[in-house]
């Protein structure tokens, strides 16, 4: 189901051919003699890298002297490692291609630690190259020496030391395949400073030979056959979808095979956008802040597809309350998330693309119909009861409603032609929640690490990777202060994102933990009253606009998307707001508080399953 | 339960701590590790004994094919494997007993490869099982020192 004219399909089947991104050895530059820091350059170029994010420094100035000369990479010069590392990070999520950062050593590469363990929870295809101090030095604790691979090796998908300017070229290439094939992740390339000045010959290699690394992309086809099997057995069958799907750029698969079966399906974090949210299947956000109906959906159901999701605790609540009644089909390309938290009937390891093609090609063959349909019209009356909101509910009378707010926002936005970053926190959670997205890689939000600081830098990488497109990054106060810095990175490289803060002056899920689980001992979770953060925007050069009450709301918003350059919207909104629904930590997934039931005139209720309600705050 | 493992991985620098830090990273205990290069110098075969439940074994071997510095894994726990260690005793025994101690490391064909003044150094191979047998015995007479390589395992001849 690939057409031509797919960017991210084209880039998908180049990275597991083998061969490089961009020309490899069919440059001007193949054959010539250099210093190791030109090859780095040279390298870049070959795999097509026009863009890449860092911070020089003295072990990197070599390498920087070298980019100097390039008309073919723009740097994004940064403000911090870690912010250059979240940006090449969002520029990964929003395009699909690899991004690429260069550091220095010591304080440089630790300083990029938080964005490559983000970008490794969340399987995102990253190239970090940091420079290292001379080969002589090393382990004698030189000036800004750090050993950056041994401190980065749990974090990465695989790293290498150069040791030797005769390994630079292949090394490069065995990144670039690496980060960008089988389960995609980060890759670290350290490269000490001498090999930077060594000469050497440039070659090349237009193709890969790792004999240790082979993923599995094909989908055994008994496995698919048994998986149909027990679809035509099932009463209840749910899909259950992850990152994975983004990652092996199968939406239309997924969509055409739920379609075709009605099949419900329920998106984590890192799927939002995979299936189309306007899509009346989707059942949308799952798990801790997941609507109750979801979660419900995911208790009752008969048979679980999970595809490309791994059963993270953040989904699956209490495991052994955990789909009590499933039986689990498990997709997945890397082989060690299957049977890691919940054993599968049916495990089928590859591509989740090809493996759903081949699971609709056999639900075809075997006539299978829309086996889900009975089931999701069960889905539907519990998504009647149970509505994230409704419009006449209010937790707090004349303040703004974080919910409603976003809802605005949402109602401005095309995802084809958008994309909404979050931070961390509850404005994360509400954005899951009521951003609605129908594009894959239009929603981008730290998932595994759960990385404050991450959405702003992320949302100016996804500007630069994507230039026309709305770039919206909604904020917590906490989270944006992690990274503010990066402001002076967007508004000189051109890269109008629009920040939209939803100012609770506090460290809101933190805050919410407290109210609800240690007798509202606001411990160390109140931000008040700095900054003014119209005035830090002025400071940088960006617009920037505050409002306190629900009248100004939609105005403001559109101010926002309307104007040219970067701009921040403050939205005060209370400190005491909760998001709701809540599974508690370590509770079952159908336990769930604060849901608004209809049932009962539309308040927030305690509730496990079906049962009895309790109204909240009684 | 123990299990065996044998890991054929690159032979370059960083990949034993690749091995050893996955492991301990994903709460298993390594109960033995033996490293060296095998017939082709560009690979090093592991030896890795560790503690390990059904899930835990099956979960610790697929993160360890994921690491891009392994080759393969073979499960080395079982009937079909040899398997042997080598361990160096040094045993307490002055001169009116030397001889009770070179009886017993005949019986197990192991070697004396030092005699000092109040002691006697044996070398041994074996399988856990002699060894720890000589051990009990050793014990009475009091070791000193008692050093042991871990285990070194490969599947026998009818298997290949
Ligand atoms: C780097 C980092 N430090 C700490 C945390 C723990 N944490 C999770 S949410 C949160 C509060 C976030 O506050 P804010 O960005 O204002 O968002 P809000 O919850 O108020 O919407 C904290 C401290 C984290 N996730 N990341
Ligand atoms: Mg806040």
């Amino acid at each position: 189901m690939m057409t031509a004219s797919d960017p991210i399909a084209e880039y998908k089947a180049r990275a597991i051919s083998g061969a490089p991104f961009g020309p490899g050895s069919h440059t001007e530059k193949e054959g010539q003699t250099m210093t190791g820091a030109q090859a780095v350059i040279a390298s870049l170029e070959a795999e097509g890298v026009d863009v890449m994010f860092g911070y020089p420094g003295g072990q990197a100035i070599k390498i920087y002297d070298a980019l100097y000369d390039s008309k073919k990479i723009h740097h994004v010069l940064a403000r911090h490692e870690q912010g250059a590392t979240h940006t090449a990070d969002g520029y990964a999520r929003a395009t699909g291609r690899v991004g690429v950062v260069l550091v220095t050593s010591g304080p440089g590469a630790t300083n990029t630690v938080t964005g490559i363990a983000t970008a490794y929870m969340d399987s995102i295809p990253m190239v970090i190259i940091t420079g290292q101090v001379t080969r002589g030095v090393i382990g004698t604790d030189a000036f800004q020496e750090s050993d950056i691979v041994g401190i980065t090796m749990p974090v990465v998908k695989h790293s290498f030391l150069l040791q030797s300017t005769d390994d630079l070229t292949r090394t490069f290439r065995e990144a670039f395949y690496i980060a960008s094939t089988g389960r995609p992740g980060p890759v670290l390339i350290d490269i000490p400073s001498d090999l930077a000045s060594a000469e050497m010959v440039f070659h090349y290699p237009d193709s890969v030979n790792l004999p240790s690394y082979r993923p599995t992309y094909k989908g055994n086809a008994k496995q698919i056959r048994q998986a149909i099997n027990l679809l035509a057995q099932s009463k209840r069958p749910l899909l259950y979808v992850g990152g994975g799907v983004v990652a092996s750029h199968a939406c239309a698969e997924l969509s055409r095979f739920a379609e075709m079966t009605q099949i419900p399906v329920v998106t984590t974090l890192m799927a939002k956008g995979a299936f189309p949210t306007s899509n009346p299947l989707d059942l949308g956000p799952v798990g801790m802040h997941g609507s109750k109906y979801a979660n419900m959906a995911m208790t009752e159901c008969d048979l679980l597809i999970a595809v490309g999701a791994r059963f993270s605790d953040r989904v699956t609540g209490k495991l052994s309350e955990f789909a009590p009644h499933a039986k689990v089909i498990h997709i997945d390309i890397d082989p060690a998330e299957i049977g890691k938290i919940r054993d599968p009937q049916v495990p089928i390891v590859g591509d989740a693309q090809g493996i759903l093609a081949g699971m609709i090609e056999q639900a075809e063959k075997a006539g299978i119909g829309s086996v889900g349909s009975e089931w999701f019209a069960q889905c539907c009356e519990w998504r009647k009861r149970w509505p994230f909101y409704h419009d006449e509910f209010t937790d707090y009378p004349g303040q703004i409603v974080p919910e409603v707010a976003l809802d605005v926002l949402s109602s401005k936005l095309d995802s084809a032609t958008s994309i909404v970053t979050t931070e961390v926190g509850q404005h994360q959670m509400w954005a899951h929640q009521h951003i609605a997205r129908d594009t894959t890689r239009s929603f981008l939000s730290s998932g595994g690490l759960g990385t404050m600081g991450f959405g702003f830098p992320a949302a100016v990488g996804a500007k630069i990777g994507c230039p026309d497109k709305q770039v919206v990054c909604v904020a917590g106060d906490g989270s944006f202060q992690m990274n503010a810095q990066e402001m002076a990175t967007a508004v000189i490289n051109n890269a109008a994102v629009k920040v939209m803060i939803l100012d609770n002056r506090a460290l809101g899920m933190v805050h919410q933990w407290q109210k609800l689980f240690y007798n509202e001992r606001y411990s160390s979770t109140i931000l008040d009253p700095a900054p003014d953060f119209v005035k830090l925007a002025e400071a940088y050069n960006w617009q920037g606009e505050r409002v306190e009450s629900p009248d100004q709301v939609e105005g403001a918003i559109q101010r926002m998307l309307d104007a040219e350059g970067p701009y921040l919207l403050d939205v005060a909104i209370s400190a005491d707001q909760n998001v709701y629904p809540m599974v508690a930590p370590g509770a079952a997934l159908d336990d769930i508080i604060g849901a608004i039931d209809l049932t009962v005139g539309g308040v927030r209720v305690s509730q496990k399953g079906a049962g009895n309600a309790t109204k909240e705050g009684e | 339960m123990k299990h065996i493992l044998s890991v054929l991985v690159e032979n370059k620098p960083g990949v034993l701590s690749r091995v050893t830090g996955l492991i301990s990273r994903r709460g298993f205990n390594i109960e033995s590790l033996t490293v060296a290069p095998t017939e082709d110098e560009t690979m090093s075969r592991m030896t890795i004994v560790m503690d390990a439940d059904e899930l835990g074994y099956e979960q610790i071997t697929k993160q360890l094919h994921k690491l891009v510095s392994t080759y393969k894994i073979s499960d080395m726990t079982g009937e079909d494997t040899i398997e042997r260690e080598l361990a160096l005793f040094k045993v307490a025994a002055g001169p009116e007993r030397r001889h009770e101690v070179i009886e017993i490391a005949n019986v197990f064909r192991a070697k004396v490869v030092d005699v000092g003044k109040n002691s006697l150094t044996i070398e041994a191979t074996g399988d856990a099982d002699k060894l720890g047998a000589m051990e009990d015995l050793f014990r009475a007479y009091g070791i000193k020192q008692l050093t042991r390589t871990g285990k070194v395992a490969m599947s026998r001849g009818a298997r290949d």
